[in-house]
C-alpha cells in the first residue's frame, strides 16, 4: 500500500509541475524560447496568494484568481519588455534575456522583501484525511488534484475551441503564414504569456497550500523540472506536458520511497538527459530534421 | 566513355516516415562526365545529393563510388573518399575569412596534430604554411585572392557562389555535386559561372552532377540528363532525347498549370 | 608568408615579455605587502575566473556547443583535486593536474552522448548534468556529502599565473590552428563542416574535452583557495557566471572572455557585501546587453584586431596580393 500512497503523492506534486510546465511547453511552441523566468513567475504567484490570504484576508478561491491575473499581467509585461525586442535575435541572446530576467526578479523579490521564507496559513482548506483500502488521501490533495485537472480543461478548450487559441496554434505553426493571414502576432504571444504565467500562478498558490513554505528562490528547482516534464512529454505539446508533469512527480515520488530521497532532485535530470538522448523530441513529438 | 562507373546508384531510395522521398533511382555516372540532373520542386533532387553525401541513409538501395560503398558512411567520411559538393541555400562559414573558408576544405590533408599545434612545434608551422599557399593559389583560379580577408558572408551573393564551388573544389574531390549553382544568377552571371564549370571541369579532371532548375543551362552544357519525378527517375538521355519526351514535358506542364 | 609568420612570432615573444613583466610586478607587490589581503584574493579570484571563462569560450565561443554546466567540470575539478592532496596527500601540482585529467574525463563522458543534442536541448542537458554532478557530490560520503571537504589553503600567485600562462597559450594555439578552424566551421555552419570533410563530432568532442580540462585545473586553484568546498559551490548559479564571462565579452572572442572576467570580478568583489544588488545589477547588465548589444564587448573580434586595422589604416591601402610561394 505504501507504494500507492506514494503514487497518490506523487501525482499531486506531479500536478503542479504540469500546471508549470504547460506554460513552458506554450511559450517554447510560439516563440521557442525557454523561458527560464517561468519558474519564477510561479513564485510570484505563490507569493500574491500567500499575501491575499494573510493581509487581505481572501479565502482560496478569490486569492488563486488573484494570482493567476497578476501572474497574467507579469507575464506579458516580462514579454514585452525583455523579450519582444529579441523577436529576431539569435536563439542563444535570447535564452540569455531569459536567464537574466529569472535573476532579476529572483533577486528584485529578495531585495524588496529579503530573502526569509513565509508559512503559508493552515486551514485555508480544509484539510480531512480519509482511508480508503489503507491508502491515506487528503482532502486538500483531492481539491488540488481537482482545480489543476479543471485548469487544464479550460486550457484545452481555449486552445481548441476559442478564435484565441486558433491564433495560437497557427502562430506556432507558422509565425510568418499567420501574419499574412491578418492574425496579430504580437498579440497572440502576449496571450500565450498570459495564459501560461497564469498556469504558474495558480501552481504557486497550490504548492503553497500543499507544502506550506514559500521563499523567493522556490520557483528554480520547481521551474527546472517542470523543463524536464515539458521536454519529456514532447515540447510544444500541450497534452504531453500533463502527461510529462504527472509522470515527474511520480517517479520522484517513488525514488523518495525506496530510499534515495536525497537523489530525489538529481531523477529529474537523469529523466531529462535520457529523453533527450534517446527520443528528443518526447514522448508525445514528432521528429524534425534540419532541412539541408 | 570508361567501362565500369565511377559512381553507380543502385536502386536507391528514402523513406520519411511513410512518405517514399526518393525511391528505385538508378544512376551511373562515367569519369569525366557532366551530368544534368532535373525535375520539379520537390521532386527529390536535394534529398537525392543528401543520399549521395550521407547526410541521409538510404533505406534501400546501395551507392558505390569507385568501387566501394557508401552507404551508412558519414559526411565527411564520403568528403574525404572524394565526392564534395555545394548547397542550395549556401552555406559558407560566414564569420570566417575567404581563405580560412577554403583552408577548411584543406583539413583533411593536414598532417600536424593537435598538440603540435598547441605545442607550435615545427610540423604545425610547415602544415599551416602549405595549407595557406596551397588555398591562395587556389583562390587565384576563382579570383577570389584580392578578397582574401574578407569576411565569407561581406561577399557580394555571386562571389559567395564562386567561393562555395572553390571551397568544394578544395576538399579534392572525384566527383563533384553543384545544387543549383544558378539560382539567384542574372544572365550574365549564369555564362561566366557556366565558363567556370567548364574551365574546372577540365583543369580538375572532374566529373561533375548538376542540379539545376535554368533548362537551357542545363540543355546547353550536360552530356546527359536525369530527369526526377514525384522521388523516381521518369527519364534519362541526351539532352534532345529529354527535350522530346513526354513524360518530361508532362512532369513540367503539370507543375505550370498547378 | 614569412613577414606573417615573423610578426607572429614577434607578438608572441612580445607577449611572453609582457607576462613576464606582469608576474615580476605583482611578486614585488605581494612580497612588500603593498597589495593588502583584499586586493590579492580578488587578483587570485580573477584569475581563477579568467581560466573558467577562456575554458567556455573554446566550447561556446569557438566550437559553438552551447554548454551552460560547466561548474560540473569546475566541481569535478575541485573535488578531484582536493581528494589527491587531502586523502592521498600527494603534491599541489600533481593534484590540479589530476583534477584537469578528471574533469576532461568527465568532459568526454558527458560530451559523447550529448553532443548528438544541438542549441537549446544541449543546453539543457548540460545544465542537467550540471546538477547530476553537483547532486552525486552531495551524495557521496566520502567527500563529506552536503557539509562538504576540508582543504588546505595551498594557491598561490606563481601558481596560478602559470595555469593561467598555459591556458591562454593552449587556447590560442589551439584555435589559431587548422584544428581551431575546424571548430570554428562547426560553429558557422555544422552541415557545411560536415560536407567538407571536417569529423564534426571528434571536434565537438575534442573542445568539449579540452575546455573541461582548463575548468577544471581552475577547480584545483578554486578548491585550494578555501577552506572548504561544498556541493553549493557549484550550482547552475555558478555556472551562468561562467557563461556570462563569455557572452558579455563577445561570443567568439578570447580578449573579450578575458577582460568580462576581470571586470565582472572586480564588479562582484566590490559588492560582495551587497549581494542582491550584485544580482541585479548582473541580470540588468545581461538583458539591457542582449537587447542593445547581442554581440558582447568585443563581438567575435580579439583585442589584437584592433592594433593591427590601425596599422593597416596608415599604412592606407589593400593587403597587396604578393606572397612568396617559393
Amino acid at each position: 500500500m505504501e507504494i500507492v500512497q506514494q503514487i497518490i503523492n506523487g501525482i499531486s506534486l506531479g500536478s503542479i509541475y504540469a500546471l508549470i510546465a504547460l506554460g513552458y511547453t506554450m511559450v517554447y511552441g510560439i516563440i521557442k524560447l525557454i523561458n527560464f523566468a517561468h519558474g519564477d513567475v510561479f513564485m510570484v504567484g505563490a507569493f500574491v496568494g500567500f499575501y491575499s490570504i494573510t493581509v487581505m484576508g481572501l479565502s482560496f478561491f478569490p486569492a488563486l484568481l488573484l494570482a493567476m491575473i497578476i501572474c497574467a499581467i507579469f507575464g506579458v509585461l516580462i514579454e514585452r519588455i525583455a523579450y519582444k525586442p529579441l523577436r529576431n535575435a539569435t536563439r542563444i541572446a535570447a535564452l540569455i534575456t531569459a536567464i537574466g530576467v529569472s535573476l532579476f526578479i529572483e533577486y528584485g523579490t529578495i531585495y524588496v522583501r529579503g530573502a526569509q521564507p513565509e508559512a503559508y496559513p493552515a486551514g485555508v482548506l480544509p484539510s480531512k484525511s480519509f482511508e480508503i483500502l489503507g491508502v491515506t488521501i487528503n482532502s486538500q490533495s483531492i481539491l488540488i488534484l481537482g482545480v489543476s485537472v479543471a485548469l487544464m480543461i479550460i486550457l484545452q478548450f481555449i486552445v481548441h475551441k476559442t478564435k484565441t487559441g486558433k491564433a495560437m496554434r497557427a502562430v506556432s505553426y507558422d509565425a510568418e503564414a499567420a501574419r499574412l493571414m491578418g492574425i496579430n502576432v504580437d498579440n497572440t504571444i502576449s496571450a500565450t504569456f498570459a495564459i501560461g504565467s497564469a498556469l504558474a500562478g495558480a501552481a504557486g498558490v497550490i504548492f503553497g497550500i500543499y507544502y506550506v513554505k514559500i521563499e523567493p528562490l522556490m520557483g528554480i528547482i520547481p521551474g527546472l523540472k517542470a523543463f524536464v516534464a515539458a521536454v519529456l512529454g514532447g515540447i510544444g505539446i500541450i497534452p504531453g506536458a500533463m502527461v510529462g508533469g504527472l509522470v515527474l512527480g511520480v517517479v520522484e515520488s517513488l525514488v523518495s520511497a525506496v530510499g534515495y530521497s536525497l537523489w530525489r532532485d538529481g531523477v529529474a535530470f537523469v529523466v531529462l538527459i535520457l529523453i533527450l538522448i534517446f527520443r528528443p523530441s518526447g514522448l508525445f513529438g514528432k521528429n524534425i530534421r534540419e532541412k539541408v | 566513355m570508361a567501362n565500369t562507373p565511377l559512381l553507380k546508384v543502385d536502386n536507391v531510395g528514402i523513406q520519411f516516415g511513410g512518405l517514399k522521398a526518393v525511391s528505385g533511382v538508378n544512376v551511373e555516372l562515367y569519369q569525366g562526365e557532366l551530368i544534368g540532373l532535373i525535375g520539379p520542386n520537390g521532386a527529390g533532387k536535394t534529398t537525392f545529393f543528401n543520399l549521395l553525401t550521407g547526410v541521409y541513409v538510404p533505406t534501400e538501395g546501395q551507392i558505390t563510388f569507385g568501387g566501394e560503398k557508401l552507404n551508412g558512411l558519414a559526411p565527411y567520411q564520403i568528403t574525404r573518399k572524394g565526392i564534395s559538393r555545394t548547397f542550395q541555400n549556401i552555406r559558407l562559414f560566414g564569420d570566417l575569412s575567404v581563405l580560412d573558408n577554403v583552408k577548411v576544405a584543406y583539413h583533411s590533408l593536414a598532417r600536424h596534430s593537435i598538440l603540435s599545434s598547441i605545442l607550435r612545434l615545427p610540423s604545425h608551422f610547415s602544415g599551416e604554411k602549405e595549407m595557406e599557399e596551397k588555398a591562395i593559389d587556389f583562390l587565384k583560379i576563382f579570383n577570389l585572392d584580392g578578397l582574401k580577408d574578407e569576411a565569407a558572408k561581406n561577399l557580394p551573393y555571386g562571389q559567395q557562389r564562386r567561393l562555395e564551388i572553390a571551397r568544394a573544389l578544395a576538399a579534392h574531390p572525384k566527383l563533384l555535386l553543384l545544387d543549383e549553382p544558378a539560382a539567384g544568377m542574372n544572365p550574365q552571371e549564369t555564362k561566366e559561372l557556366m565558363d567556370l564549370i567548364a574551365f574546372i571541369r577540365k583543369e580538375f579532371n572532374l566529373t561533375i552532377l548538376l542540379i539545376e532548375h535554368d533548362m537551357p543551362l542545363v540543355m546547353g552544357v550536360c552530356e546527359r540528363i536525369y530527369v526526377l519525378d514525384h522521388g523516381q527517375l521518369i527519364a534519362q538521355g541526351s539532352p534532345e532525347d529529354i527535350r522530346n519526351n513526354p513524360k518530361v514535358i508532362e512532369a513540367y506542364l503539370g507543375e505550370e498549370v498547378s | 608568408m614569412k613577414e606573417v609568420k615573423q610578426k607572429q612570432t614577434k607578438g608572441f615573444w612580445l607577449s611572453i615579455l609582457l607576462a613576464v613583466v606582469v608576474y615580476i610586478v605583482v611578486q614585488v607587490l605581494l612580497s612588500s605587502s603593498m597589495l593588502n589581503k583584499f586586493y590579492e584574493n580578488t587578483l587570485y579570484f580573477i584569475c581563477i575566473n579568467i581560466i573558467l571563462a577562456v575554458s567556455l569560450h573554446l566550447i561556446i565561443g569557438i566550437t559553438g556547443q552551447f554548454s551552460i554546466g560547466h561548474a560540473g567540470f569546475l566541481a569535478v575539478g575541485a573535488y578531484a583535486s582536493a581528494i589527491v592532496t587531502m586523502k592521498l596527500h600527494l603534491p599541489f601540482s600533481v593534484a590540479l593536474i589530476a583534477g584537469g585529467v578528471v574533469a576532461a574525463f568527465a568532459g568526454l563522458l558527458i560530451g559523447i552522448p550529448s553532443l548528438r543534442l544541438k542549441g537549446d536541448y544541449l543546453a539543457i542537458a548540460t545544465l542537467g548534468f550540471g546538477e547530476i554532478i553537483r547532486i552525486t557530490l552531495l551524495n557521496i560520503d566520502y567527500v563529506g556529502g552536503a557539509s562538504g571537504m576540508q582543504v588546505s589553503h595551498m594557491t598561490d600567485w606563481t601558481t596560478l599565473f602559470v595555469c593561467l600562462l598555459i591556458t591562454l597559450i593552449v587556447i590560442v594555439n589551439f584555435t589559431n590552428s587548422t584544428h581551431g578552424r575546424a571548430c570554428i566551421s562547426v560553429r558557422e555552419n555544422e552541415i557545411a563542416a560536415d560536407a567538407m570533410g571536417i569529423n564534426t563530432t571528434y571536434y565537438k568532442v575534442v573542445a568539449f574535452a579540452i575546455g573541461s580540462f582548463f575548468a577544471g585545473i581552475a577547480g584545483g586553484l578554486y578548491a585550494h583557495n578555501f577552506y572548504i568546498i561544498q556541493p553549493t559551490n557549484f550550482g547552475f548559479l555558478k555556472s551562468f557566471d561562467i557563461l556570462i564571462f563569455v557572452v558579455l565579452g563577445g561570443l567568439g572572442s578570447m580578449s573579450g572572455a578575458v577582460i568580462s572576467a576581470i571586470l565582472l570580478t572586480v564588479i562582484s568583489t566590490f559588492l560582495q557585501d551587497y549581494p542582491e544588488t550584485r544580482m541585479i545589477i548582473y541580470s540588468l547588465v545581461l538583458v539591457v546587453m542582449m537587447i542593445y548589444r547581442p554581440q558582447g564587448l568585443m563581438g567575435t573580434k580579439e583585442i589584437t584586431h584592433f592594433f593591427t586595422k590601425k596599422r593597416n589604416g596608415i599604412k592606407g591601402g589593400k593587403p597587396d596580393g604578393k606572397h612568396t610561394a617559393a
